[in-house]
């Protein structure tokens, strides 16, 4: 009988040292697949409107966090055209010009949609995507995603959020 | 432990120290297989045939592979196919190797559901096999992003954002399988990691397993009659070979496997010689870039039919966005196969030309599944999309239906 207690004493000690080991693997195991800090820290990146020789109706393509941003002047058919279908609230705008800054990936299955004369058109599976990034036929299930930036003058920092980011985010909601 | 006096190097001294002559008989002369089987049942050694032809041309790829995603591409294009003497033999062996390990293990899931080898007894069986060809799943689509092409990358970032879970927006859990915001160098080391060690060791352990499930339930036969192996053993060792319904696994039944395997072997030569470019998309013949999407994105041809049915439904429908029900539908999908022991509710083990609306059901379902693979390849527009979408109705349908089909099939039998 006691060499029973012994045993299941024995039993129960390695059970526990086993569990919290066990819990501490995962989680270590777990952090060694997350983002790299170099990476992390390498995800901010700049750009100003003023300098980025945008064509009103032309969207445009930079790269943050190996993503593509696409980044569209709207000519005044589109400001009128978003209006009438009550986007109006959805372009970023500063000094008068109004701009549709969207991550360029299709929000079905993660596709780089192509400028097809006043839409974005999915090759993948046929997504489309209107002048304000609104998902506008095909299997993409919501408009296409605002990224996080701030606004200082003319210059964009993508990865810092702003209000003016945070109000675009939230009218797509 | 007794004192052993024969020397180590001799038959007899192995044996007293291991068991050798013991072993030998329960795995190999004394492993018993019914003889009314056909080339069907070849399947299983031939696909351990394939796999060793892909370990080994795995191994010498291996050696000059270069998992980075500034050098891979090179080292397949460049180092291995230009410069490794017999290099572009070994990419394509392995190439080819990975496709036709599909065709056979398709061949094989379906003789087991056409014979009915997956019931009543025999579920240990079917389930190891499924999860081989899960995990033989994980291994192709790893595998495949290793070149660093154009179709490497973007099947690679389709496949990654499955895990997004559609409106779920999952996103933390993307970044994290990929290790980075996109698929990057990371992502490709974790995966050739993934599709040179981990899953190999994976796919080996549960190749033994399987192996183990079918010692002891057995074989099934072409009639499905149940065999009483003891008995039927006892007639063949007592020399009754032409009366006994059984043969020994060695060397009776594995020869005429090796004379399949040899008609196999030319089959899959042929393709590597003659007719690779099946296993070798031209689109990944471009180096993977991050800010172009192919015109048109599509898996390897053993993955169409799933893939098709996660693009089938392409409008929005019961409350629900229409890429979340493609995601539940291609999920259901992978694992369906897995319960297809505990949807057969016909208590009998019959082959399916003995249960008349399961033969059905049978052909129905390779048919669509046929149908599914062709549309999978296809640009999703137009009528394409509608063929899509009903083939995955079709799919689903089958599904649901299984259960009451193979009741009735029991129940006008009066089984039940």
């Amino acid at each position: 009988m006691s060499n029973t207690n012994r045993r299941d004493f024995l039993g129960m000690s390695f059970a526990a040292v086993a569990a919290v080991g066990g819990v501490a693997s995962l989680v270590g195991m777990k952090q060694a697949w997350d983002p790299l800090p170099s990476v992390l820290a390498a995800g901010f990146t700049t750009i100003d409107l003023a300098k980025a020789e945008l064509t009103p109706g032309k969207p445009k393509t930079f790269k943050w966090r190996g993503k593509p941003i696409f980044i569209l002047q709207k000519t005044d058919a589109m400001i009128e055209a978003a209006k009438a279908a009550g986007e109006e609230d959805w372009d970023l705008v500063i000094d008068g010009k109004h701009y549709t800054v969207v991550i360029g990936i299709c929000t079905h299955l993660g596709c780089i949609p192509a400028w097809n004369v006043d839409k974005w058109k999915c090759a993948c599976h046929g997504g489309e995507f209107n002048a304000s990034g609104k998902h506008t036929f095909g299997p993409p299930p919501k408009p296409y995603v605002v990224p996080p930036f701030s606004v200082k003058g003319t210059t964009l920092v993508l990865g810092e959020k702003g209000p003016q980011s945070a109000k675009m985010i939230e009218v797509r909601a | 432990m007794a004192k052993i006096e024969e020397s180590l190097f001799s038959a007899e001294g192995m044996d007293k120290r291991l068991a050798t002559k013991k072993f030998w008989k329960v795995m190999m002369t004394e492993y018993w297989i019914p003889k009314d089987i056909n080339f069907l049942w070849a399947m299983g050694v031939v696909l351990a045939v394939t796999f060793t032809i892909l370990i080994i041309s795995g191994i010498f790829l291996l050696m000059y592979y270069k998992p980075d995603t500034a050098l891979a591409f090179d080292s397949v294009n460049y180092t291995i196919m230009q410069e490794v003497a017999y290099g572009w033999l070994f990419r394509h062996m392995h190439g080819v190797a990975a496709s036709v390990v599909f065709l056979v293990i398709y061949i094989h899931m379906f003789t087991g559901i056409y014979y009915g080898s997956y019931k009543k007894g025999r579920e240990m069986i079917w389930i190891s096999g499924m999860l081989l060809f899960v995990t033989f799943s994980a291994e192709g689509f790893s595998g495949y992003m290793l070149p660093w092409g154009q179709m490497s990358y973007w099947a690679a970032a389709v496949i990654t954002n499955l895990f997004a879970g559609g409106s779920l927006e999952a996103w933390g859990l993307v970044e994290w399988i990929r290790g980075g915001f996109t698929v990057n160098d990371a992502t490709l080391t974790r995966f050739f990691m993934l599709h040179v060690f981990l899953l190999p060791l994976a796919i080996i352990g549960i190749i033994v397993l399987h192996f183990y499930t079918l010692r002891i339930p057995h074989v099934n036969n072409q009639s499905s009659e149940e065999i009483d192996f003891d008995a039927e053993a006892e007639k063949y060792l007592a020399g009754n070979k032409k009366e006994s319904k059984v043969i020994p696994f060695w060397p009776v039944f594995l020869s005429k496997d090796f004379a399949v395997v040899s008609v196999f072997l030319i089959f899959y030569f042929y393709l590597v010689f003659f007719n690779y470019n099946f296993a070798m998309d031209p689109v990944n013949f471009d180096p993977a870039n991050a800010m172009k999407t192919p015109a048109h994105i599509y898996p390897e041809w053993y993955f169409l039919w799933s893939y098709e049915t996660l693009r089938g439904p392409f409008f929005d429908m019961l409350g629900m966005k229409a890429g979340d029900i493609g995601l539940i539908i291609f999920g259901l999908a992978q694992v369906i196969f897995l319960v297809f022991p505990f949807l057969d509710k016909d208590p009998d083990i019959l082959p399916a030309y003995k249960r008349p609306k399961f033969q059905i059901w049978f052909w129905i379902m390779i048919l669509d599944l046929l149908v599914l693979s062709v549309y999978g390849k296809l640009p999703p527009t137009g009528a394409n999309a509608w063929v899509g979408f009903f083939a995955t109705g079709i799919f689903l349908a089958l599904w649901v239906s299984l259960p009451f089909i193979t009741k009735s099939d029991a129940k006008s039998r009066g089984a039940l």
